[in-house]
């Protein structure tokens, strides 16, 4: 059993205990599952006299239990590598540890900031949560994620490579 | 407990993002290039749970533990969930995460998430900027 845990967990382990965190979160502290909303609390937290309406109207406050999720999410990223893995793997490529690579993680990390915000959610809000939800909107989102990154995948790869 | 559950919970869910390879590059390459069912798979059983568990939370008019009523907040239509769903797309295939995983790609190691992370925390901020003149 213990040996299991340590090796990386198959696909029909992985994806119901992921499924386990809409029930899990709203019965026990009647929260809707979501992501993506830390962005725009941390931004109006960093920011508490922005003049933008979006920052503004934020109520943050109310969304402490979010900030808390994710930053359990990073403790939990630490766990689940170092302390539950034999052999730590790494995530991301070594060709990103470099100028190019940080170059590419500016654009997309804007370009997940911005989209996410824009589209109100992102794959735990809109795939995960809406989808469970059984929420035509977020079927639509979905859809919308996957034009994006297919587009990156088959036609913009090779102007990135560039970097 | 408002918030010792909610840190539980994302660390349960960062335990299971890195141990089912969810906030790997190579993972989500994989999916956009249609090379391995891998992630499909897991969104799909996820969704089936996720449903099968609403049905019955629904059907049976459960509260929470704490004895609250439960309404689940639900997002509306709208031109961004397009619009901003393909950018959001565009960059998740670039960075390999997308926002939950960018938290946990910190937590295990891969310190380059940091710089995804305050990039998406720009492009947050660049929405804010931007939404008075961006189509609704």
């Amino acid at each position: 059993m213990w040996e299991k845990i340590l090796e990386p967990w198959p696909w029909y382990v992985t994806g119901p205990l992921i499924g386990l965190m809409v029930p899990a979160l709203l019965l026990l502290t009647g929260k809707t599952f979501g992501i993506s909303g830390s962005f725009r609390h941390i931004d109006a937290i960093c920011m508490p006299k922005s003049k933008l309406t979006y920052l503004r109207s934020d109520n943050w406050r109310e969304y402490i239990w979010q900030l808390f999720m994710v930053a359990g999410l990073v403790i939990g990223g630490f766990v689940g590598n170092y302390l539950l893995s034999v052999h730590p793997v790494a995530f991301l490529p070594d060709d990103y540890y470099s100028l190019g690579g940080v170059i590419k993680l500016i654009i997309g990390g804007v370009l997940v900031g911005f989209g996410t915000r824009y589209a109100n959610g992102c794959t735990s809000g809109h795939t995960i949560m809406g989808l469970s939800n059984l929420r035509w909107p977020s079927l639509v989102a979905t859809i919308s994620f996957f034009i994006g990154g297919l587009f990156t995948t088959f036609v913009l790869w090779p102007l990135l490579s560039l970097f | 407990m408002k918030r010792f559950v909610p840190l539980l919970l994302g660390m349960y869910f960062g335990i299971v993002l890195v141990k089912g390879e969810v906030v790997s590059w190579y993972r989500i390459q994989a999916m956009f290039r249609f090379e391995e069912a891998h992630m499909y798979l897991i969104i799909g059983s996820a969704v089936v749970v996720g449903a099968i568990s609403l049905q019955i939370i629904k059907r049976f008019e459960m509260k929470t533990v704490g004895g609250e009523s439960l309404t689940i907040r639900e997002k509306p239509f709208n031109k961004g969930v397009v619009i901003g769903g393909i950018c959001f797309g565009l960059g998740w295939a670039i960075t390999g995460a997308c926002p939950g995983p960018i938290y946990a790609q910190i937590g295990s190691g891969a310190y380059m998430a940091i710089v995804t992370f305050i990039s998406a925390l720009l492009g947050a901020y660049l929405y804010a900027w931007l939404q008075p003149k961006l189509p609704v």
